[in-house]
């Protein structure tokens, strides 16, 4: 083998399953899908005041994307969208997209960046929510 | 001829680099091929000694490329066994389908119909999407079987008198299943439907006799069959070649031009508007040319027993499951599989980290992953170069994948 991509704690974050499912009432409810390689991402929210209450997400897809939603959804509560940009900022830097050092849980990332091919797995329950809190 | 693999091989110069440490486990063909020595230099000898445009020049390199891209066509048509002058060469698979869609697609009426079937390549369902919405034809779509085969016994019942066409993959780019051409036919005939097949993921695997197929319209790529990138054929009987009107319009397709009128060159220049890719093109004549010193009846047996090793592998790995037939009967060297609890990229993904390179995801047949429900498949795609390593090297990432993601 040469790589660790799939290293533990991303394998952890996928296998946690964090905010995996639908919520009973969401406010909103978005969904995204990649074209080049068929992975699929549905998030509901539930906001209030602006800020996101519950959150909860099904994918249907990779491990990348499977991880990236549980994460996501492990910090969202409280935020609202431009808090989620920040957290976006934080992935973004842990696969090379941004300069500078990624957060937790992000930083758990770090695997991917030489994977270009697979960045958007990471970025894709991101463009689900961005959607969901338009 | 007896077949060695390892001969073989040798003739790959692609295949002898060591990639972080690792050989190149290459599995995935049904995508793209590699070149053999025979194809570089045959490129490499016309860029170098007889680069120039061909049929407009009257000059030594000009007359020189004329005669190598015209003996490429002669090498396709010998290995099709039809005429030369059948033999339309196309940017890609892609654009040959695009080209019957469009020109002969033309003579169609609203109201007409064409069968599909739901294993289809992308290729072959969006070009005639396109010409329903220009000319109003309907599409009719055969099923697959469990099996991933096209279910032939679903076909009689979708023939009407205006059926126009029936367009098949030869050999399914999923679950390497050949489409029995005979019974494709013989109902087509019933109703006067032409027959075209997708050759794509057939060509690769040894010389076809067209001509007694019965068949009406053939198309493959040369970058699947050892050949370039940026060339493919489309073939068809003469007598549909002279009744189509050109697809694109440029030099070289026209017998005069005025701005009142213009007349259009006899096939198969009528539908090679503009300068066509002739470095490809003689890459492709030498492809076939190299195909052809293959003993194709052992190179097959030598894929197949591949398949088997790789089947049998794959039984012994908890959670591994074929997509599509579990025999060696009526197939090509093209095989699908899903491991429970793993998404087939992340399989892609660890395999070539053990330098096994595959394809996975839907493999541009989202209609065929629909009808199963399925995200994708891990497609391993097999030629003749391949060999036992390549495979056991495949079974040990796969073991990995359902051992640590999941
Ligand atoms: C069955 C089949 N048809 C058509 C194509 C399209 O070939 P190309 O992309 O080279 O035009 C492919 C390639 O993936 C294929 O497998």
């Amino acid at each position: 083998m040469t790589d660790q991509l799939y290293q533990d704690r991303i394998v952890a974050l996928a296998k946690a399953k964090t905010g995996a499912g639908k919520l009973a009432s969401p406010t909103r409810s978005a969904r995204r899908d990649n074209p080049l390689c068929g992975d699929r991402v549905v998030i509901d929210v539930k906001v209030d005041n602006g800020k996101i209450a519950e959150i909860a997400h099904q994918v249907r897809g990779c491990l990348l994307c499977q991880a990236s939603a549980s994460a996501l959804a492990s910090v969202a509560v409280g935020r609202n969208a431009a808090g989620i940009e920040k957290v976006r900022l934080d992935a973004e830097r842990a696969i090379g997209r941004e300069e500078g050092e990624a957060g937790e849980p992000f930083a758990a990332f770090a695997p991917v960046r030489s994977h270009k091919s697979r960045h958007e797995c990471v970025l894709l329950p991101f463009e689900a929510l961005k959607e969901a809190l338009s | 001829m007896s077949f060695d693999v390892n001969t073989v091989r040798r003739q790959f110069p692609i295949l002898s680099q060591i990639i972080d440490g690792q050989p190149v486990h290459y599995l995935d063909n049904g995508a793209s091929a590699q070149t053999p020595e025979a194809v570089l230099d045959a490129v490499r000898t016309y860029e170098t000694t007889s680069r120039a445009n061909v049929l407009r020049g009257v000059h030594r390199l000009a007359e020189r490329a004329t005669e190598a891209y015209e003996n490429a066509r002669v090498e396709v048509a010998n290995f099709l066994s039809v005429d030369p002058m059948e033999v339309v060469f196309t940017g890609g698979c892609t654009a040959a389908i695009n080209l019957v869609a469009y020109s002969y697609g033309s003579l169609l009426k609203p109201g007409d119909r064409i069968i599909l079937s739901e294993l289809e390549h992308h290729s072959n369902i969006v070009p005639w999407q396109l010409l329903r919405q220009r000319s109003g034809i309907e599409i009719d779509v055969v099923p697959v079987t469990v099996n991933g085969r096209i279910d032939l016994n679903a076909l009689p019942r979708l023939l009407t008198p205006r059926t126009k066409l029936i367009s098949l993959a030869h050999v399914s780019n999923v679950t390497g299943t050949l489409v029995d051409v005979h019974a494709v036919v013989t109902l087509a005939k019933t109703v006067g439907a032409k027959v075209m097949l997708d050759g794509a993921q057939r060509i690769p695997h040894g010389p076809v006799d067209l001509s007694a197929m019965g068949i009406d319209f053939y198309v493959f790529a040369g970058h699947k069959a050892y050949g370039p990138n940026g060339i493919g054929v489309l073939w068809a009987k003469a007598e549909h070649l002279e009744a189509m009107p050109p697809f694109h319009g440029g030099g070289s397709m026209i017998g005069r031009v005025t701005f009142a009128e213009t007349t259009w060159a006899p096939p198969p220049r009528r539908f090679e508007a503009g300068t066509p890719p002739i470095g490809p093109a003689i890459g492709l004549g030498a492809a076939c040319q190299w195909m052809r010193t293959l003993d194709w009846k052992e190179a097959h047996a030598h894929e197949m027993a591949l398949v088997e090793r790789l089947m049998d592998g794959l039984q012994k790995i908890d959670g591994a499951t074929l997509f599509g037939p579990g025999s060696t009967q009526n197939r090509y060297p093209v095989v699908s599989f899903l491991l429970e609890g793993v998404h087939p990229h992340d399989v892609a993904q660890t395999l070539d980290s053990f330098g096994v390179a595959v394809r996975a995801g839907h493999h541009c047949c989202q209609p065929l992953m629909d009808r199963f429900d399925l995200d994708g498949t891990t497609r391993v795609s097999i030629a003749p170069y391949n060999d036992n390593t390549d495979i056991d090297a495949l079974l040990t990432g796969v073991q990995h994948a359902a051992r640590t993601l999941r």
